[in-house]
């Protein structure tokens, strides 16, 4: 463990690609370009696609390089990684299908159950 | 009569792999395993979140119309105050790993300092999140809730929203804020709105260039859906109350939910922060008094510096789901 070597240029490296992948998701954040903003593929916007997917990529350069999974047995970093991401599929898939269920049962027939607060 | 207790361990486990299953000392794989279970609440919070925003995907509020503040501006700009946040969440994440670097090879001083760094910039961090809470609650521009509950923001000809205060009519019997200090009894009200229901309805009386719009979203430009005057005086005709702000209960910005998960979810995190940061204190003090110097490795830094970076990871999701979607 003691005196191993530094890991400094691999952090910094880490860091400007995590600095950059936020400015994306911020200019397009603010400037919502329409064709991506407005239009529709599997559910949502591909904006929220975009940011899903580029949210998904920080966490992997987080987990990776910052929190060391990249160092780690490969079966010790399975039983974390395997772990949340089934577990958040599945709750996340079925909270957000059944909310969309809901709101469509609900809109026009019990309006005033769901439209408002 | 003999009794079995060993008084040495063997220094193995029952996998029979050594005390380091996983070549991972128990401390940082209980470390883990507590953030996969801290991980899983925040999804389930998350979830909740998404649940009822796609429940009510046709009136949730715009987030880039309710987080538009910026310091020494009085300009709306949204994300630009969160990017802040979130750069120097992941600057105190990389000052953290610069600790754990160092100390693997055993430099106190520089553990010292960039841990020192660190707890700045979580500081930093839970100081803008409490001025991004207090613009929040103070409000911006103010809406009139109506007997629905729905919320009637007031638009310009550009469909700008404007302040109730550009143009409530000027109050003749205002009322004074009832305190404690001057009444009998020790009652205390809600705050009194700096406008009555009655200037404002007056005031859009007096401004046929105004109009509302409601929670209603198009969904065809995703933006809210803007009366014209006349639909906007039948409806401000159930007008229930003013609304500057947020709270629990209502809020000036659209859906009730909206401001509850706000406060809840970024509280939340908030609240780990702040442990984080005083995990990182108590860690600070122990290098500095030398302990994990005698200790030959500097594991602790190691853990803490888990926990700090899971704080910065549930950030960077809260950023996308609150601010970006």
């Amino acid at each position: 463990m003691a005196h191993t070597q530094s890991h400094k240029a691999l952090i910094w490296k880490v860091f400007i690609i995590l600095t950059i992948i936020t400015l994306v998701e911020v200019i397009l954040g603010i400037y919502k370009p329409e064709p991506l903003h407005l239009s529709k593929v599997l559910g949502t916007s591909p904006l929220n696609w975009i940011f899903l997917i580029l949210t998904l990529v920080k966490a992997y350069y987080i987990a990776w390089f910052f929190m060391h999974l990249s160092g780690e047995k490969k079966w010790f970093r399975r039983s974390i990684v395997w772990t949340l991401v089934m577990f958040i599929l599945y709750l996340s898939f079925y909270l957000i299908v059944e909310g969309g269920s809901i709101g469509r049962t609900f809109s026009g027939v019990f309006e005033s159950l769901t439209t408002f607060n | 009569m003999e009794v079995t207790v060993p008084n040495q361990t063997t220094g193995t486990t029952w996998t029979g792999g050594g005390d380091k299953p996983f070549n991972a000392s128990y401390g940082k794989m209980m470390m883990w395993f507590f953030l996969i279970s801290d991980a899983l609440t925040f999804a389930g919070f998350l979830g909740a979140y998404g649940l009822m925003r796609f429940k009510h995907l046709e009136s949730w509020p715009i987030a880039d119309e309710v987080f538009t503040h910026v310091p020494f501006t009085h300009q709306s700009l949204p994300m630009i105050y969160v990017a802040f946040m979130t750069f120097v969440l992941i600057f105190s994440s990389v000052t953290m790993v610069f600790a754990v670097d160092a100390g693997h090879q055993m430099k106190k001083k520089k553990v010292a300092f960039y841990m020192v760094l660190t707890i700045i910039g979580g500081i930093i961090f839970l100081g803008s999140q409490a001025w991004e809470w207090k613009n929040f609650i103070q409000g911006d521009k103010g809406a009139i809730v109506l007997n629905s509950g729905e919320i009637a923001q007031f638009v310009n000809k550009e469909g700008k929203q404007v302040s109730l205060a550009s143009f409530a009519s000027v109050a003749h019997n205002q009322r004074a804020q009832h305190t404690r200090s001057n009444g009998i009894w020790f009652k205390k009200e809600a705050t009194v709105p700096s406008v009555t229901l009655q200037q404002v309805l007056d005031g859009f009386k007096n401004h046929p260039e105004l109009s509302v719009r409601t929670q209603r979203i198009d969904k065809a430009t995703k933006s809210k859906v803007i009366l014209s005057r006349s639909d906007a005086t039948k409806l401000l005709a159930s007008s229930k109350q003013v609304v500057i702000g947020a709270n629990l209960k209502v809020n000036e910005y659209g859906k009730t939910l909206f401001g509850d998960f706000f406060f809840f979810i970024t509280g939340f995190h908030g609240f780990h922060v702040f442990s984080g940061i005083l995990i990182n204190i108590i860690i600070l003090f122990n290098v500095l008094v030398g302990t994990y110097e005698k200790r030959g490795h500097y594991e602790m830094v190691e853990k803490s510096g888990l926990y700090w970076h899971f704080v910065d990871l549930v950030w960077i999701f809260v950023f996308t789901f609150f601010y970006l979607f």
